[in-house]
């Protein structure tokens, strides 16, 4: 558990998609080195959050601050290099690079933005962090599935974030590459990283979690330890439905 | 610099080299062909900077051309104003334009992109036309300068060699290696921290600066200037099929696709004249479903690379 100072600060997160109301006055924040859950049913906006915060979509009310500075309607360039960085629902790797260069581009634009050798060792650290040792010349599109998130984590990572947004990171993946990758998370967080991740897998979310955040239908139903919402008669509601 | 450096420097000079001599061998109708193909090597190579990279098909060459050759006629036939004065005019005219049109259209996607560049090329030629036959009254514009084809050929030629100089700087610099980003995903790139919209702006816009420069060198050679010459939509579709033709994956691409492109275009413009058009149909048809990654890309499979 963290005590630390506030990084990510939102208020009264709102966002539209014409009637629809995707995020609906949503409200809470994420302190220094701390890892915070955001999780609910399907449709019940987290992706969503994770898009406004990161600015693939802009809210349509409502305030996001990172370390004290207004992010709220920035394009998402501006956001990445204020210090977030996120990884994908659907992996999103760079096909026609190699892993190295899938790695330096977070690098290259990030918040450090390093450039050629210096770029390349901290892409080559990296590519080493999350396991990819002697893959790093390899084409992305021959890794396999779990490898490829792991680019794209390591992406995230070389630009130096704030704070790292990991967009059911976990889900895919079997049994064991489970275990490897809530230890690789869990790894990150005792380097003191900040993590906001939205995640299916309630095995992550014990072990991960200092903080949950649950949504429902856009609005926060619940917010505390893992354990606590997760036995809070509401949420199981939300979850599972009356009786 | 790696060996490999220093040898494609090395390759490049004796290449412009080979080129400088053309005139001095050829004279009369091939070095007429030679100054077309130096001509499109300059269009095609800076068209596929832009494109290359991003898959953005731009079929506003003919505009930005139409700038530089238009605007360089008007100076000199009704206002007495050097060549060298115009050509930077023109330049800059299209630059600037470049930006504008780029700001306002580069977050149109794919077919959209290119059907306004298309309709925004038509647009400018069909203005052009209105304006000089009923404004600036339908008086011919001359270009008369003291130029030989020879001198046109070296000018292009110049300009080619700096477009290479230019594209292969691009390359090694952070806004080439956010170009190669932007096109495997625009979304990843925004998201790592990439100004996408500034760096597809830029590109754009040195294209479209070095067609108004190719535009303002070619004007003397046509003598008389009317804008359906030089706003001429045949050569946005002619500049887009040579670079297809070479391969746009590299820098050296649209050259190998320029040179026989414009043989072939050549032969059939004198064999049988009423079929270009024809031609310039199936040999889309033909790039598209054989050569998918252009001459370079058959190259780099015959040696058994593989294609990025």
């Amino acid at each position: 558990m963290s005590s630390g100072r506030t990084l990510l600060d939102i208020v009264g997160l709102t966002k539209s998609f014409g009637g629809l109301v995707a995020v609906n006055g949503l409200s809470f924040n994420v302190k220094e080195r701390e890892v915070v859950g955001v999780i609910g049913p399907n449709g019940s906006g987290k992706t969503t959050v994770l898009n406004l915060i990161s600015g693939a979509f802009r809210p349509t009310s409502g305030s996001i601050h990172l370390s004290g500075q207004d992010i709220t309607r920035k394009p998402a360039h501006h956001i990445a290099r204020t210090g977030v960085a996120r990884t994908f629902q659907l992996v999103r790797v760079l096909p026609g690079l190699s892993v190295s260069d899938n790695v330096m581009a977070g690098a290259v634009f990030g918040r450090r933005r390093l450039w050629r050798q210096q770029a390349r060792s901290h892409a080559q650290s990296l590519i080493e962090r999350v396991g990819l040792h002697d893959k790093h010349r390899l084409p992305v599109s021959s890794l396999t599935y779990i490898d490829q998130k792991r680019v794209e984590l390591a992406r995230a990572l070389a630009g130096d974030p704030q704070i790292l947004l990991l967009d059911e990171w976990l889900a895919g993946l079997n049994p064991s590459e489970l275990q490897t990758g809530i230890s690789l998370i869990q790894s990150l967080s005792e380097e003191g990283r900040t993590i906001v991740l939205v995640e299916h897998v309630m095995d992550a979310i014990r072990t991960l979690c200092d903080r949950c955040i649950v949504m429902n239908s856009g609005q926060l139903l619940a917010e505390g330890s893992p354990d606590a919402v997760l036995s809070d008669p509401a949420v199981i509601t939300a979850y599972l439905g009356d009786d | 610099m790696t060996p490999e450096d220093t040898r494609n420097i090395l390759i490049g000079i004796v290449c412009v080299a080979i080129a400088a001599c053309v005139p001095l061998v050829f004279n009369g109708y091939w070095l007429s062909v030679a100054l077309t193909a130096m001509m499109y090597i300059a269009l095609s190579t800076s068209w596929a900077l832009f494109s290359g990279p991003t898959h953005y098909i731009s079929l506003a060459s003919g505009a930005f051309f139409g700038i530089g050759g238009y605007l360089v006629a008007t100076g000199m036939s009704d206002y007495n104003l050097s060549f060298w004065l115009m050509m930077a005019v023109s330049a800059v005219v299209a630059t600037v334009f470049a930006g504008l049109i780029g700001m306002a259209t580069l977050r149109l996607s794919g077919v959209y992109f290119v059907i306004f560049t298309l309709g925004l090329a038509e647009m400018i030629r069909n203005m052009v036309s209105w304006l000089q036959n009923n404004v600036l009254g339908s008086r011919g514009l001359y270009v008369l300068t003291d130029f030989t084809e020879a001198h046109i050929y070296w000018m292009l030629l110049t300009v080619s060699v700096a477009v290479f100089i230019l594209g292969a700087l691009i390359a090694r610099s952070r806004l080439g290696f956010a170009m190669r980003i932007i096109g495997n995903d625009e979304t990843v790139a925004r998201h790592v921290g990439i100004n996408t919209a500034r760096a597809k702006v830029l590109l754009f816009m040195t294209t479209g600066f070095f067609a108004a420069i190719v535009g303002a060198i070619i004007a003397p050679r046509y003598s008389y200037i009317e804008p359906n010459l030089v706003f001429s939509p045949e050569l946005s579709f002619l500049v887009v099929i040579m670079a297809l033709l070479g391969g746009m994956h590299r820098l050296w691409g649209p050259l190998l696709g320029v040179i026989p492109f414009t043989l072939i275009w050549e032969a059939i413009s004198i064999w049988i004249p009423n079929f270009t058009t024809l031609f310039l149909g199936l040999a889309f048809l033909t790039i598209v479903y054989f050569l998918p990654n252009g001459v370079v890309g058959l190259l780099e499979k015959l040696r058994g690379g593989a294609t990025p």
